[in-house]
């Protein structure tokens, strides 16, 4: 999906996947040659820029300030998770409420359920992957299940949605 | 239950107003989430959280043992604990005295960790750590040198990681759910409480670690703290932060010398 992002995004990305701290993986550096947006790990206090997408360091807590700059924090685990996919997107729609969209991807628990809740409740767009696409269904199923997605899709309409991201972008503003 | 940022703002305010405690300089998204902890802990709405706060003798100490972020680990990044042991502790088996500060030490097990390490390289007994924290709390849990026994076994793999070679239950004694710190190893450590935003320069050292602390506070505030762990180096003295964190500001670069650039350590030189 973000290798589908055009360079021209006007929005920035934050994403959250479950890695173990114990063994420091390099996606960014590996996606980071394949996309046309800059991908890079989000570094504390950095400002979230257009066209960039920032991964969450292994072992942290990614949050948003209400500066549109990123804060770590290594406080408990939530879902047995830190990152935690709910940590961030309660915390994003903090800070940017109904401008922000969400997509849940796959995977074996109930982390970014809650967030997307977040999210809906502020009033923004939640995605989810159509759980029978999904190499795990628990996550996406879990915020369904939530009632708090209003869009699911499959893989090839996430790609097309990526695709014209910033079309979707200029019709709500 | 939740607050506004506005919220938030308010609270800052309250509590420097009547403590004179200025939280001014920390990341507003960590702190939000733990007034609103603090919230959910004490059933309370914001209202009632300000009414507290103001005429509840003794809750304001509750609410600071609560803000914080206190979650520690034995050997948190094990790759940092083998850059000091290969890169810095060298140059202090040079030094006929070593004093360390582990400042924002939470409940010890970074200080407990520092004299493993310098136990095993035969330097613990020129050692002498001091553990400083904002909050009493841990600040009383670190003295007592008591590590919950659940938490040992991921502290232990953390260890074998540093490649040691030993067990780290030759460093404690297990009783009940308790493992004990070796009382030779807590000897040459003291705690207390320190609080970066309005504290000064307390004594030299030839090591300082400041680890996941600076991530709370807005940039701002991050150039004062460096600039007061700058003062308080000796010469040729040796700072570690965060994996995450990094020395950010411009005049104190040229300050220092990056000893090792993933575990952000850095060498005093001017
Ligand atoms: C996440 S813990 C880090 C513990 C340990 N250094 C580590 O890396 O595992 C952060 C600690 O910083 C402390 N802290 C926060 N603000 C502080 C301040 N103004 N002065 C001193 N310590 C502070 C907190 O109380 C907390 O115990």
């Amino acid at each position: 999906m973000l290798q589908v992002l055009p360079e021209n995004l006007s929005i920035g990305v934050l994403v959250i996947i479950h890695r173990n701290a114990k063994y420091e993986t390099n996606i960014e550096t590996s996606l980071s040659d394949k996309c046309r947006i800059v991908v890079k790990m989000a570094e504390e206090k950095e400002y979230v820029k257009p066209a960039t997408a920032y991964f969450a360091p292994a072992g942290y807590h990614l949050l948003m300030e209400p500066d549109h700059s990123m804060s770590l924090d290594v406080s408990e685990p939530v879902n047995f998770c830190r990152p935690s996919i709910d940590v961030t997107m309660q915390s994003v729609s903090d800070v940017y409420g109904a401008s922000t969209a969400a997509i849940l991807l796959s995977g074996a628990n109930q982390d970014g359920a809650k967030g997307m809740q977040s999210i809906h409740q502020a009033g923004g767009l939640c995605i989810a992957q159509h759980p029978e696409q999904a190499e795990i269904a628990t996550m996406p199923a879990s915020a369904i299940a939530l009632g708090v997605v209003d869009v699911i899709l499959k893989n090839d309409e996430l790609l097309t949605f990526s695709r014209q991201l910033n079309n979707y972008i200029l019709r709500r503003d | 239950m939740g607050i506004s940022f506005g919220n938030l703002e308010e609270l800052i305010e309250l509590v420097n107003n009547i403590y004179s405690f200025d939280l001014n300089g920390y990341s507003r998204a960590s702190l939000k989430r733990r007034v609103s902890r603090i919230m959910d802990l004490y059933s309370l709405d914001f209202s009632s959280l300000k009414d507290n706060l103001t005429n509840t003798p003794g809750f304001f100490n509750k609410f600071l043992i609560e803000i914080t972020v206190n979650v520690t680990e034995m050997f948190r990044d094990p790759s940092f604990y083998i850059a000091l042991r290969d890169e810095v502790f060298p140059y202090l088996a040079t030094f006929p005295h070593i004093k360390i500060w582990s400042a924002g030490c939470a409940t010890g097990e970074e200080v407990y960790s520092l004299a493993i390490l310098l136990e095993k390289q035969n330097l613990y007994q020129r050692a002498f750590i001091y553990g400083t924290d904002i909050n009493s709390d841990v600040i009383e849990h670190a003295k007592r040198g008591i590590i919950d026994l659940k938490k040992m076994k991921a502290y232990s793999d953390n260890y074998f990681q540093t490649g040691s070679g030993d067990s780290l239950s030759e460093y404690y004694t297990a009783r009940y759910d308790a493992a004990i710190i070796h009382h030779h190893l807590r000897k040459n450590s003291l705690f207390s409480i320190h609080n970066l935003v309005s504290g000064g320069v307390f004594n030299e050292f030839q090591l300082i670690t400041c680890r996941n602390v600076l991530i709370y506070f807005n940039v701002t505030l991050q150039h004062r703290v460096l600039d007061l762990l700058y003062a308080s180096l000796a010469l040729f003295g040796f700072l570690c932060l965060g994996s995450k964190e990094t020395l950010r500001s411009d005049h104190l670069t040229d300050k220092f010398r990056l000893v090792n650039k993933t575990q952000n350590i850095y060498q005093k030189i001017a």
